[in-house]
């Protein structure tokens, strides 16, 4: 077994093991009210950074959008959940999904051609642009359902039911009154999905196309890698696994609004991925549960204020001790002596 | 036909306001080729010092601008120096993350150390508007400042960047810093005098856009911001004139939509016009075209 495939099998067995231990501790009665509340969340954004780190960490591009595929999926799950007549809460769950990961991998289809055709920093700034846009709109939509099927206005509410309908995204008031059908099982059946859709994407032609496109475009390009082709696959790929979260994450909650994926989700998500690692899968999930169960922790309750400030800080911190030439002799010269003698010698 | 002057003039008043904040976006990226996002929230520090200066200080509004000047001035030079220096070979992704970071402090420094409270900004223009037509037509002096305010800005920094030694040292870093410093330029001490300069327009945009948009809290300039980013983009990025002309159309595409076509989308519209210019222009309307060399 080479490298990869051990970290691979290492990162299955934390998921197995993780989900294994807390559903023991959760018969047990050893999980506290709060820390089983934030179970399908924690699910939800693990499945989102680890979404996000296929586009900034594989495909080396930068999206500042990300909540708004989120937010599509979250709106098309909790709009499929409630109108679609499966009496089964795991089969509608299901579907659900499926509906958020369609309608994502849409949208991410239509931004993604366009948007990727620009570089660097160009491209972040677009995906920005297009995670407002759909901010917008979804603050704007409406939908209900009757018997006749679903009714959908823009901008007013122009829905007239004729028998008992009844509405379910009203604009920027959201959805309220969700059924709560998502459980912890079904978000750890999304984490293990994403992650062997990752990993099997990583290890295949497609997905070292991918990374050559990331490491030097240029070159991959005048060997004759199709840019557009696979720089979309992976975008959209991402898109639809950000979907799919989004449907389990609002399917999890009371209400959901449009404000809720904001830029400021888009860069919570980007601070797991660029705490676990670009391109580190395991790194992701370990920085996305630990911190959305941290803030809900007693200990850090009373420093809820300062919460931000702390990932602003760390933010940065990471960055520097990463990224900075200086700071990485002296942690190499300081802490890694004997890893860097190993790998002169490999 | 009135109707339609009133909007135009608050889009290029509003458009005004998007241009100063513009330029420190396209100055600091023509240099240092990095998107500084903390510049929106340096707006806001700019906005609240002038604020507490005035309000809680009684200290006469020009004070209060000078006042807010000078911090914003330190703060760029700070962040820059913290921040962004150690970065200089990193990769842009990692700048760009960087820069996020700084952002995120500032607006959460800002709430925690002021609260987020709305406080109303004081109105410093209380002169009666300029009638035209009969009366008809009126100009807000706020709005007149503004345009003013731009204009001399914009004068000011084309005679900067073009007739003095600093300026042209600015712009020969921004072609490039090797050559730069073979000819015995301190490429570092420009870098620092850019962010001190375009975080002082800042600090100019920041008053001048509250005292058009007079509610002040911890996320004001975040999308004034990213507009004026957008602006920028638009314009054409690392181009003075650009940033003009991007700040200019980009407000006045927005009240315009705002108007005429709906009010709830009008953001939307704004980011869609910028995603199409993008698309058809990659470089913005007065940019240069970079040809990619192997």
């Amino acid at each position: 077994m080479n490298r990869t495939n051990r970290v691979n099998f290492a990162t299955y067995a934390m998921v197995i093991l993780a989900f294994a231990a807390l559903q023991i501790m959760g018969s047990a009665g050893m999980l506290s009210s709060t820390v089983r509340g934030q179970l399908v969340p924690i699910c939800a954004y693990a499945a989102m950074a680890l979404s996000l780190n296929l586009t900034v960490g594989v495909l080396g591009e930068l999206s500042l959008g990300h909540a708004g595929f989120m937010s599509v999926g979250a709106f098309a799950g909790a709009v499929a959940a409630a109108a679609l007549p499966i009496s089964s809460d795991p089969l509608r769950l299901a579907a659900a999904m499926l509906a958020g990961a369609v309608f994502a991998a849409v949208a991410g289809t239509l931004v993604g051609i366009p948007v990727l055709r620009l570089n660097g920093d160009y491209l972040a700034i677009v995906t920005l642009a297009f995670g407002q846009i759909i901010k917008s709109i979804m603050e704007n939509l409406y939908i209900g359902v009757d018997s006749r099927g679903l009714h959908v206005s823009f901008l007013e509410n122009r829905i007239i039911f004729r028998d008992g309908g009844k509405m379910i995204l009203n604009g920027a008031m959201g959805v309220n009154g969700i059924n709560k059908i998502s459980t912890f099982t079904a978000g750890f059946i999304l984490v293990m999905l994403v992650l062997i859709v990752i990993f099997n994407l990583v290890g295949s032609r497609a997905g070292r196309a991918i990374m050559a496109l990331r490491d030097n475009r240029i070159a991959a390009e005048s060997v004759g890698i199709p840019v557009t082709k696979y720089k979309l696959m992976a975008f959209v790929i991402s898109a639809a696994m950000a979907g799919a979260a989004g449907a389990l994450f609002a399917l999890g909650q009371n209400t959901i609004t449009a404000n809720k994926f904001d830029f400021n989700t888009s860069i919570l998500i980007l601070v797991f991925v660029v705490l676990g690692g670009q391109g580190n899968m395991w790194g992701s999930i370990l920085a996305a549960t630990f911190l959305t169960v941290l803030p809900e922790t007693k200990a850090m309750r009373g420093l809820a204020d300062y919460r931000m400030l702390v990932y602003a800080v760390v933010l940065i911190l990471v960055m520097l001790a990463t990224n900075n030439p200086a700071m990485q002799d002296f942690i190499n010269t300081r802490f890694r002596r004997k890893k860097k003698k190993e790998g002169t010698v490999r | 036909m009135l109707i339609f002057l009133n909007h135009l003039i608050n889009g290029l008043s509003l458009g005004s306001v998007y241009a100063i904040i513009a330029l420190g976006y396209t100055m600091v990226y023509g240099i240092a080729k990095m998107l500084n996002f903390a510049h929106g929230d340096v707006i806001m520090v700019g906005a609240y010092i002038c604020f507490f200066a005035v309000s809680s200080y009684r200290l006469p509004p020009v004070i209060g601008v000078v006042l807010a000047v000078a911090a914003c001035t330190a703060l760029g030079i700070v962040i820059e120096r913290l921040a962004y220096k150690p970065l200089r070979q990193a990769s842009s992704l990692a700048v760009l993350i960087t820069a996020i970071g700084v952002s995120y402090f500032l607006q959460n420094g800002a709430q925690l150390l002021w609260t987020s409270n709305i406080k109303m900004f004081p109105s410093f223009f209380s002169s009666e508007p300029i009638a035209l037509f009969g009366g008809e037509l009126k100009i807000s002096a706020a709005a007149a400042v503004t345009v003013l305010t731009c204009v001399v800005i914009m004068l000011a920094l084309s005679w900067f960047t073009g007739r003095t030694k600093l300026g042209k040292a600015m712009r020969a870093c921004s072609e490039d810093k090797g050559a730069a410093q073979l000819m015995g330029i301190n490429v570092n001490a420009t870098i620092s005098m850019t962010f001190a300069i375009g975080s002082a327009l800042a600090a100019v945009a920041g008053v001048l856009f509250c005292s058009v948009y007079p509610t002040l809290t911890p996320t004001t300039g975040s999308m004034p911001g990213i507009k004026a980013f957008t602006a920028a983009v638009f314009g054409g990025i690392g181009s003075i004139p650009g940033a003009l002309l991007g700040g200019v159309l980009l407000g006045i595409i927005e009240i315009f939509a705002g108007a005429y076509i709906s009010t709830q989308m009008s953001n939307a519209i704004v980011f869609a016009v910028l995603i199409v210019v993008l698309l058809v222009r990659p470089s913005g309307l007065l940019g240069k075209q970079i040809r990619e060399k192997v």
